[in-house]
């Protein structure tokens, strides 16, 4: 379970996030909406332990251990995935490869027994197959050369190899057609589980067709100004941003 | 471990002692005075019992070292080399001499397995036997100082007719062949530290390949750097008859000292018609420490001919350590439709310093040559590309390609690159490619969020940047020098 307290946090001397307080329940899926600016961003950021913000008040824990204490890798272990809004180019350096290092990294963090290159290839085809991928994606360098929809793809593929019991999506749904965001969508509920949760953002209300959230926020001035079923989403789809900021102010 | 801790112990004697003059009997240590004179030349060589020819030779090259003067045109800075403050020849105690490499320093033994090569054979000295469709082995000539204390395999490629003895050895065994091709390519006047190693040279490989044979096995030199203000001058001999095939690997490490130690070796490659030499090198000497106070003074000069048509040379090799580095391994493609490659990566970290490069000489027609070369800079070191891409009248058809790139970890490095390119034939085509970088910011946290640390974060990145050069290795080497890479720069970031 994801649990923030009065989360504030900024960059240098600008506050962005002003007391954010949101629980996440194991097993559930929340989508975060809200216009440009508001925070979406910040908010997986601070959750992840990027380098740069800087924490200023409240807490943040999950399955009851203190996220803001832990490196970014410790978080990673502990089960906890960004699906990057901008996934990162890493030149020479193969997919597989990545991969592999990165879930034995955690899974020695964790005390598990690592992957060999045969059990991990097997898993990682099975995971392919399933999510309807190239089967080049694991030849290829990270997301070097990737168009911007195999690049959002290629961070569900991980996603689905890493198998983390939260995952932020940071608007993976930006820039993608119809058939992507779909296979997008698959990825996620095919993970979800009563000991699967997930954190939505997105600008828009057409992701959440896709992926149904059991709960929608609404996160504007660095706040959370709104908290709803599915419905909200069609309600800030019909009405826009404005009419809901407007009534919460 | 004998060796190593009688070595040390009798230099800090002799050091500390006073010591003025000769060999001295009652410690049973071969080591020369400190300094250098003719007389040091002489004595030099008659420890190995050599040919008036070779001392001939030697005194040669010291006169005409003498009346040369250091380069200073590298992007270099370092106090000035006393060279009288530094013992020419060193050697462990001598014994019957090592049988197998059961009698070698285990700790010897140990750095080797750091390195990966010999893994395979001590296996067999074991008494196992390679299995069907296994890698063949790798046989090494192990340079401890001055001395080759230990070349393994020699039988099984005497079989083949390789030869592959220490040059003390050969210069005895084959002096026919040495005479004929010792200071070839790289004579003995060619600069001033290839003069100096002409004059003092130790010890150090030799390989023949006859006519039309494919070396069964990789063959490897490693060389160590042990005793106190000695310098290390080795001199590499390979000579790949028509047709023949060799892969050569070296490995290089020293201990730490708090003052530099000089090593000024020379490497010549001999390719004839449709020979092909390939030479990798993994150089992990000590780089000093954090504040630049000691390390080793790296002056190497290496450099191949593709004498015959067809014939190939190809340079590779992975630089993490010396305190400075002043290395081109260059290609002489004399030979109609012969090849030189380089591919480079050389690693600087706190106040180490690098100049290295290559030349490439098109005299041949349709020659081609390929340089890759990948610099990683951190700390507060200086790495700086120096290349020579030259195109001779005649070269008709000739072909370079060159790619530089340079990694930068933090903001106190520098990188550099200064290509020449002189093309004297309009035929000729050369290209040249260069790119600087950062290991950015969002490429460390994205590794990290997926959870790797920041050091197998910055490892993984620069493995990937120095991809193409790593390819290039023999295996076992990759394998190693990833790791080597990973752990020089370990601290670097963050």
């Amino acid at each position: 379970m994801l649990e923030i307290k009065g989360l504030r946090a900024g960059i240098e001397d600008k506050e962005i996030l002003k007391g954010i307080d949101l629980v996440v329940p194991t097993g559930e899926v929340h989508a975060i909406m809200g216009p440009n600016g508001s925070g979406k961003s910040t908010l997986s950021y601070v959750l992840s332990g990027r380098d740069g913000y800087e924490v200023t008040g409240g807490s943040a824990t999950f399955d009851g251990a203190d996220l803001l204490e832990m490196e970014p890798e410790v978080r990673a272990a502990a089960g906890l995935f960004l699906a990057f809004q901008y996934p990162v180019e890493l030149p020479g350096v193969g997919n597989a490869n990545f991969l592999r290092t990165a879930l034995n990294a955690q899974r020695r963090a964790r005390g598990e027994a690592e992957l060999d290159a045969v059990q991990f290839l097997k898993m990682a085809r099975a995971e392919i197959k399933r999510l309807s991928m190239a089967d080049d994606m694991l030849k290829r360098n990270v997301n070097v050369g990737f168009s911007g929809g195999e690049k959002k793809r290629n961070e569900v593929l991980q996603m689905a190899i890493l198998r983390p019991k939260l995952a932020i999506l940071d608007e993976t749904d930006s820039g993608l057609d119809i058939d992507a965001l779909k296979i997008v969508a698959d990825g996620v509920n095919a993970l979800r589980s009563p000991t699967f949760s997930a954190l939505v953002i997105t600008h828009y209300q057409r992701l959440l067709d896709y992926i149904v959230p059991d709960r929608v926020h609404v996160l504007a001035g660095g706040r959370i100004i709104r908290s709803g079923g599915p419905e909200l989403a069609h309600e800030l789809e019909a009405n826009g941003y404005a009419a809901v900021v407007a009534e919460a102010a | 471990m004998a060796a190593v801790t009688e070595t040390l112990d009798t230099v800090a004697a002799v050091t500390e002692g006073g010591y003025k003059w000769g060999f001295s009997t009652d410690i049973e240590m071969d080591m020369a005075p400190k300094g250098l004179n003719e007389d040091i030349v002489r004595l030099i060589s008659e420890r190995k019992g050599e040919p008036a020819w070779l001392l001939e030779w030697r005194l040669k090259s010291y006169a005409a070292w003498l009346k040369m003067e250091e380069p200073s045109w590298a992007k270099v800075q370092h106090a000035p080399i006393d060279y009288q403050d530094l013992h020419y020849y060193a050697a462990p105690k001598k014994k019957a001499g090592p049988k197998s490499l059961d009698e070698v320093d285990p700790a010897l033994l140990a750095m080797y397995e750091k390195l990966g090569i010999p893994l395979r054979e001590r296996a067999i000295l074991a008494g196992v036997e390679p299995e069907e469709g296994e890698r063949p082995p790798v046989a090494v000539d192990a340079v401890f100082d001055s001395v080759s204390v230990a070349t393994t395999f020699k039988d099984t490629l005497a079989k083949a007719g390789v030869i592959f003895c220490p040059i003390s050895e050969a210069v005895h065994s084959h002096p026919d062949l040495v005479k004929q091709y010792l200071g070839s390519v790289v004579p003995a006047g060619d600069n001033y530290f290839a003069a100096l190693n002409s004059a003092v040279f130790s010890d150090g490989s030799f390989v023949f390949i006859p006519k039309g044979v494919r070396c069964p096995m990789e063959l490897s030199t490693y060389f160590r750097i042990n005793a106190r203000n000695t310098g290390q001058f080795e001199r590499t001999l390979i000579v790949v008859e028509d047709g023949g095939y060799v892969s050569y690997l070296e490995g290089c490490t020293a201990p730490q000292r708090d003052e530099n130690q000089l090593h000024a070796a020379v490497v010549e490659l001999v390719a004839m018609t449709d020979a092909t030499i390939k030479y990798s090198t993994v150089q992990n000497w000590y780089p000093g420490d954090a504040d630049g106070k000691g390390g080793i003074y790296n002056f190497v000069t290496k450099r191949g001919a593709c004498r015959g048509a067809r014939s190939k040379i190809s340079w590779t090799q992975v630089e993490t350590g010396s305190a400075i580095t002043w290395k081109y391994p260059s290609c002489i493609l004399q030979g109609d439709d012969s090849v030189g490659e380089f591919y480079s990566v050389a690693v600087t970290t706190n106040r180490q310093q690098a100049d290295t490069g290559t030349k490439m000489i098109h005299i041949g027609k349709n020659t081609r040559s390929t340089i890759v070369s990948k610099g990683i800079s951190a700390g507060r070191s200086d790495n700086t590309y120096r290349g020579l891409v030259r195109i001779m009248k005649n070269a008709d058809g000739a072909r370079n390609f060159t790619q530089c790139d340079s990694l930068l970890i933090g903001d106190q490095c520098g990188a550099h690159t200064v290509p020449y390119i002189e093309s004297r034939n309009p035929t000729a085509k050369t290209e040249h490619e260069a790119t600087t970088s950062k290991i950015a910011d969002d490429q460390l946290f994205y590794c990290r969020q997926r959870g790797l640390s920041q050091e197998d974060a910055v490892g993984l990145i620069v493995n990937g940047f120095c991809k193409d050069v790593l390819k290039e290795l023999p295996m076992e080497f990759a394998v190693e020098a990833q790791k080597l890479l990973a752990v020089s720069l370990e601290g670097s970031v963050g």
